[in-house]
């Protein structure tokens, strides 16, 4: 406790480079009270809210205080002797313990060996892969699509994230159903609803979409659509052009 | 309509001229279409087969037939409008998807140890008795399927039985809406435990009756037994979870291994059977409606008085519902408070209402056992009112996959088996 303890004053030392940091993160919000016109004049128009920069937990990732981290330090060390046995120990880009899960941030290059290490390393058997999840992060530049996978170990019983990304500009990501087979449609999904491509997928389809749609509905720059709704007299706004609070 | 030396494509078109145009090939591969209107396969689920006389050659699965943009719609509603979409998607477990949904925002918020112990309790009592009620679903179209109306309308029965508590206890038969973040949406009416345990009374009968009708029925095993197998390395490697793997040899259940909603408190046992065929589901399934009575009963012991929802005025809503004469709605001494007593409580209730909470920005997943397999919740927050992005694993989606793998090679009528047997709910699939 007491090295933790001298390491939490010492970032705390650190002002200028949180600051930074801060600074560095992508802009959330803008203004205040959803006003985008003249209407609002609390001063508050310039407002930048910017999001929290990305979290890189260190060592140890195992919380004595909460048993839902209890294995993180054992996984994140025999995921990093099976990587650094085939060489790819480089790259994980950064591990992020959060609310009680474990996520590592992997190039999406090195993707396919290292789920092919999870499943397959005695130490490691995440024999269960529960799919692939897109998100779009538009403002995270050159990094915007998020594919999510969550793994999980029958064996160990241990469950744990990785995350990888690609720019929008090369939306490529390597696909991952030679190893477990049960993406197939989660990555049809994601290529459905974000426009990932998954390199090696045997049959790319669109899969809740007609074949013929063109977009991928899910993305932010995507709108939702809707149609105004009358009722005696007053109109409602379809739900993505009534006014927000945040 | 397209005939080729190959195969008859009769994907459409008139019987009639189907026939007639087979009679003059040599083709004697026939592709047909099963559904996506078609009562068999269990809403609106497309199957494309490859049919060589009676023999399945080639099963695809098409889906996308009621997808509702559930997922996108949450971005544009607060964190707690939420829980009215996800309730609609598997509409046969509407209290897994509300509870994996809320699980997963309370892990976002961080309060998941402070939820209400009695609001614990009743989302596993409700869950519980959802999962009695999907079961029965299952078995009772599978009957119809095969003929056997008696288990239909049998099922059917003994479901609105637990409909009523539902009714009762949430206003509604299902989209209940109920399970709330931070606990539920109001505590339980007077009347609902002795109806419970009416059930609880009722219940083991009825599970006997249907046990009588199917369990050493000759026709029910003709048609089940080794029929769409499924052994565990293919399970796993499909990601088929829930009574399915649970058929084939593996006592996984998260309930056991990951519990959540405290259900490491309660003594209950994991049906397993090593079939892997459809009569091997069908005995899980059962035994499993078994176990949640056990777990119904336990409940009711650990009710104690307290609050449902968590004591926070930041999240839990402060309007108490009550019954008035023009039916359900905010209680008069919460009006009374508001409108003339307290202008800052007047504020708090008009914020959390219209705007909702901040939830920190990050992300979680979180799972629960349904009915039919791991159902997961992976919710993102940027620390706005809304989610950013809410994806649902439902375990549907993952377990059609594994049609082609149980049908091709089998018989036609098996197809049939085979998608009951999976006990797949469109809303869920498509959401």
């Amino acid at each position: 406790m007491s090295n933790e303890n001298e390491r939490d004053e010492a970032a705390e030392n650190l002002p200028d480079q949180l600051g930074r940091e801060r600074l560095a993160a992508p802009v959330r919000r803008t203004g205040m009270f959803g006003a985008r016109t003249s209407g609002d004049t609390s001063g508050f128009g310039g407002l930048l809210v910017r999001g929290s920069a990305p979290v890189r937990s260190e060592r140890p990732f195992t919380d004595p205080d909460d048993p839902r981290t209890a294995d993180f330090d054992r996984v994140a060390d025999d995921l990093e002797t099976a990587l650094t046995a085939i060489g790819r120990e480089a790259e994980v880009e950064r591990v992020e313990v959060d609310r009680g899960e474990i996520t590592f941030h992997v190039r999406r290059e090195a993707l396919l060996e290292l789920v092919r290490v999870l499943r397959d390393d005695p130490a490691l058997r995440y024999e269960l892969c529960t799919g692939v999840v897109g998100v779009h992060y538009l403002e995270d530049i050159g990094r915007e699509l998020h594919a999510v996978y969550h793994f999980r170990s029958i064996t160990h019983n241990s469950e744990i994230r990785v995350e990888t990304t690609c720019p929008d500009a090369d939306p490529r990501i390597p696909s991952i159903v030679s190893a477990y087979p049960t993406n197939d449609w989660h990555e049809r999904e994601a290529w459905d609803f974000f426009g990932i491509v998954f390199d090696g997928h045997p049959a790319l389809t669109r899969i809740q979409m007609p074949d013929d749609w063109h977009g991928h509905p899910q993305r932010k720059d995507y709108p939702l659509g809707g149609i105004p709704v009358e009722y005696r007299g007053a109109t409602v706004p379809p739900p993505d052009e009534r006014r927000s609070y945040t | 309509m397209t005939v080729t030396e190959d195969y008859i494509d009769a994907s459409g078109g008139d019987w009639d001229d189907v026939i007639e145009k087979a009679q003059g090939t040599s083709a004697e591969r026939l592709v047909v279409n099963m559904g996506p209107q078609h009562p068999s396969t269990h809403g609106v689920l497309r199957l494309i087969l490859t049919l060589d006389g009676e023999t399945c050659t080639e099963a695809r699965v098409a889906i996308g037939y009621l997808h509702t943009g559930i997922e996108k719609n949450m971005e544009y509603r607060t964190w707690t409008q939420g829980t009215t979409f996800v309730t609609r998607m598997d509409y046969l477990t509407p209290l897994f998807n509300e509870t994996a949904y809320c699980l997963a925002v309370e892990k976002l918020l961080d309060i998941t140890d402070r939820v209400p112990e009695r609001a614990s309790v009743i989302r596993v009592l409700l869950m519980e008795l959802n999962r009695m009620a999907s079961h029965f679903v299952a078995m009772a179209t599978f009957g119809m399927e095969l003929g056997a109306t008696t288990v239909m309308t049998n099922g059917f029965r003994e479901r609105e039985m637990i409909l009523d508590i539902f009714e009762l206890v949430t206003g509604l038969r299902m989209n209940h809406a109920y399970v709330r973040p931070g606990g539920v949406a109001q505590d339980l009416p007077p009347g609902a435990v002795g109806k419970v345990r009416e059930l609880l009374k009722e219940m083991p009968k009825r599970i006997q009756t249907m046990r009588k009708l199917l369990d050493e029925n000759p026709v029910y095993l003709a048609r089940t037994k080794d029929v769409a197998y499924l052994n565990l390395p293919g399970c796993m490697a499909l990601g088929v979870t829930g009574p399915l793997v649970r058929a084939s040899g593996l006592a996984w259940d998260l309930r056991k291994a990951k519990p959540y909603c405290g259900y490491e408190d309660y003594e209950f046992d994991v049906p397993v059977s090593d079939g892997g065929d459809v009569y091997a589901r069908y005995r899980v399934r059962i035994a499993e409606m078994e176990e949640s009575l056990r777990i119904i009963e336990q409940c009711l012991d650990k009710l104690q008085p307290g609050p449902v929802m968590i004591e926070d005025a930041k999240i839990g809503w402060p309007a108490k519902l009550a019954l008035g004469p023009d039916g359900m709605g905010n209680s008069p001494d919460h009006i009374a408070h508001i409108m003339s007593g307290s202008m800052e409580a007047l504020i708090h209730h008009f914020k959390l209402v219209t705007e909702g909470f901040r939830v920190p920005a990050g992300q979680a997943y979180a799972a629960v056992e349904s009915a039919k397999g791991e159902l997961g919740c992976y919710a993102v927050s940027d620390g706005g009112t809304r989610p950013y992005r809410v994806h649902f694993r439902d375990p549907s989606f993952t377990h059609l996959q594994a049609v082609a793998a149980m049908c091709e090679g089998g018989t036609v009528a098996d197809v049939i088996a085979a998608v009951a047997s999976i006990d797949p709910v469109m809303g869920g699939v498509d959401r």
